[in-house]
């Protein structure tokens, strides 16, 4: 039977909660990293018991985890695990290390970005908001951070290198931070096409490279928000989360700041599809893993109040890719519930019938084995839940 | 033989459960200190100072002797009572959040 292992990153620390195909009883671990904040967790396809963890405070910085062995063990790469000492050689756990490429490529000696008053401010690395890894190897994986910028390791996390080609786009100094922070938050990889890859900025928009990262064009055509000066405007929209069922890689789904939208055309080209939500402000949205028309939101009352609407938690499925949407209530809070639905905390699971799993501001962690139609709690009191990713094993 | 004391989460980095001690051989400031310390536990590369500019991380303080060392220079040599080992340098976190 096959089994379910749910990672989950959260302000003080990670948890892997896992269940065997059936998803009522549930193993809880952690916390892995106890005091951090784990801005986001996820699994090697190519290698399931390959996790990669963003682990960062205010205080000291980022880290890079990995695990071999499903979350049992952690360490940094490079440091293998009980070794604290370099030995004559190079240096070991560099993995922490993100240094923004100052070639010719990216512009001399660093590029800037608008700040918050308008003037230009240089690039200055914060922290990894998203880990993606390669789905054919291990070893590789791409991490999204905070000043927004992809960087990529191609051994195993221990060593990162930008690619310079998105922060150098030429639309770089109109770039801005949103309230969370100017953070690369997703990166979607295409699994039909190796060199095309998908990533979104808050607040910039989303881009799309064709050729491995070399190159990216901003697809943001059809997007309107009226919190920019031209709200038709090419970047600078505060795209908040992508979609994408793997199995139909042209088209993508979007909750925007404001807004859900759809492409069918692989990003060049968005329509709104927010219908009758009750306020189509959020953060998550994600696609049914065999239903590629059945996508889901949490609706949020609003950027100033970011809570879900009239005290009710409510899961939002559209069957027709948009426009038509339903409320999912049972088993969710429908009164007296003030929580918020971060943009990478939900996810769904591959299992014959679809499981779909997000996580509260509040601490808990839900989970619907049947699709959306029924919730249930796996966790109830952890830390405010930044991410929730599923893997769903043998 | 330099006595360092770390925070919490940083001693759970370096996997060490108490103070440590660096080795130095030239003048003791706190850049040697630091840099023996990253030496000895590269994990904790980027943590205390910025991996590029090397500056303290703003959150965290130096203190020694009961002096806040935190705006002296890093080349500045450290209080004798350091240097020999009788004081620590005491690497802290700064009081905030929740």
């Amino acid at each position: 039977m096959s089994n379910v292992r749910v990672l989950v990153g959260t302000r003080k620390g990670a948890f892997v909660l896992t269940a065997d195909g059936k998803r009522e009883k549930w193993d809880v671990s952690g916390p892995h990293f106890a005091g951090w904040e784990i801005y986001h967790v996820k699994g090697s396809p190519a290698d399931p018991n390959r996790l990669y963890a963003s682990q960062s405070s205010g205080w000291f910085g980022q880290i890079i985890q990995r695990s071999d062995d499903g979350g049992k063990t952690w360490h940094q790469p490079g440091t293998p695990p009980g070794e604290a000492t370099a030995p004559a050689g190079p240096p070991k756990a560099v993995s922490n290390k993100f240094v923004y490429d100052a070639s010719a490529e990216s512009g001399k000696p660093l590029t800037t970005h608008q700040w918050y008053d308008g003037t230009q401010h240089p690039w200055e690395f914060k922290r990894v908001w998203h880990l993606e890894p390669s789905l054919s190897d291990p070893d590789t994986v791409y991490a999204g951070v905070e000043d927004a910028a992809l960087f990529r390791s191609t051994d195993g996390g221990q060593n990162w290198k930008e690619l310079p080609g998105l922060r150098g786009h030429g639309t770089g100094p109109k770039w801005q931070p949103g309230a969370g922070g100017m953070c690369l938050h997703t990166i979607i990889l295409d699994p039909s096409d190796p060199q095309r890859m998908f990533i979104a900025i808050s607040a910039a928009g989303t881009f799309r490279t064709d050729d491995g990262g070399k190159t990216w064009k901003p697809i943001n055509r059809g997007l309107r928000s009226q919190y920019i000066p031209d709200p038709n405007a090419e970047v600078g929209h505060c795209v908040h989360h992508v979609a994408m069922n793997p199995k139909r890689p042209g088209v993508l789904f979007m909750q925007k700041h404001w807004d859900v939208m759809r492409s069918d055309d692989a990003g060049d080209n968005w329509k709104e599809v927010s219908g009758n939500l009750p306020t189509d402000f959020g953060f998550v949205i994600d696609v049914h893993a065999h239903e590629p028309e059945t996508i889901y939101v949490v609706p949020i009352k609003s950027d100033g109040e970011h809570f879900v609407p009239d005290g009710k938690l409510r899961v939002f499925r559209s069957r027709t890719g948009g426009n038509e949407w339903e409320p999912l209530t049972k088993g969710l809070p429908q009164r007296d519930c003030y929580v918020n639905v971060l943009r990478d905390a939900m996810a769904v699971d591959s299992l014959d019938k679809c499981g779909v799993y997000f996580g509260t501001s509040g601490g808990q962690v839900y989970v619907s084995a049947d699709a959306g139609d029924s919730w249930a709690p796996i966790v109830r009191d952890l830390p405010a839940v930044l991410s929730v990713e599923v893997q769903t094993l043998g | 033989m330099i006595r360092v004391i770390l925070p919490p989460h940083l001693r759970t980095l370096a996997r060490v459960s108490s103070d440590v001690e660096v080795e130095l051989t030239g003048p003791v400031t706190q850049r040697s200190v630091l840099d023996a310390l990253e030496a000895r536990y590269p994990m904790l590369r980027g943590t205390i100072r910025d991996h590029v500019t090397l500056q303290r991380r703003p959150f965290l303080r130096f203190f020694a002797c009961e002096e806040d060392l935190s705006h002296e220079s890093p080349d500045a040599p450290l209080p004798e009572a350091v240097a020999s080992g009788k004081e620590p340098f005491i690497v802290i976190g700064a009081i905030a959040g929740g």
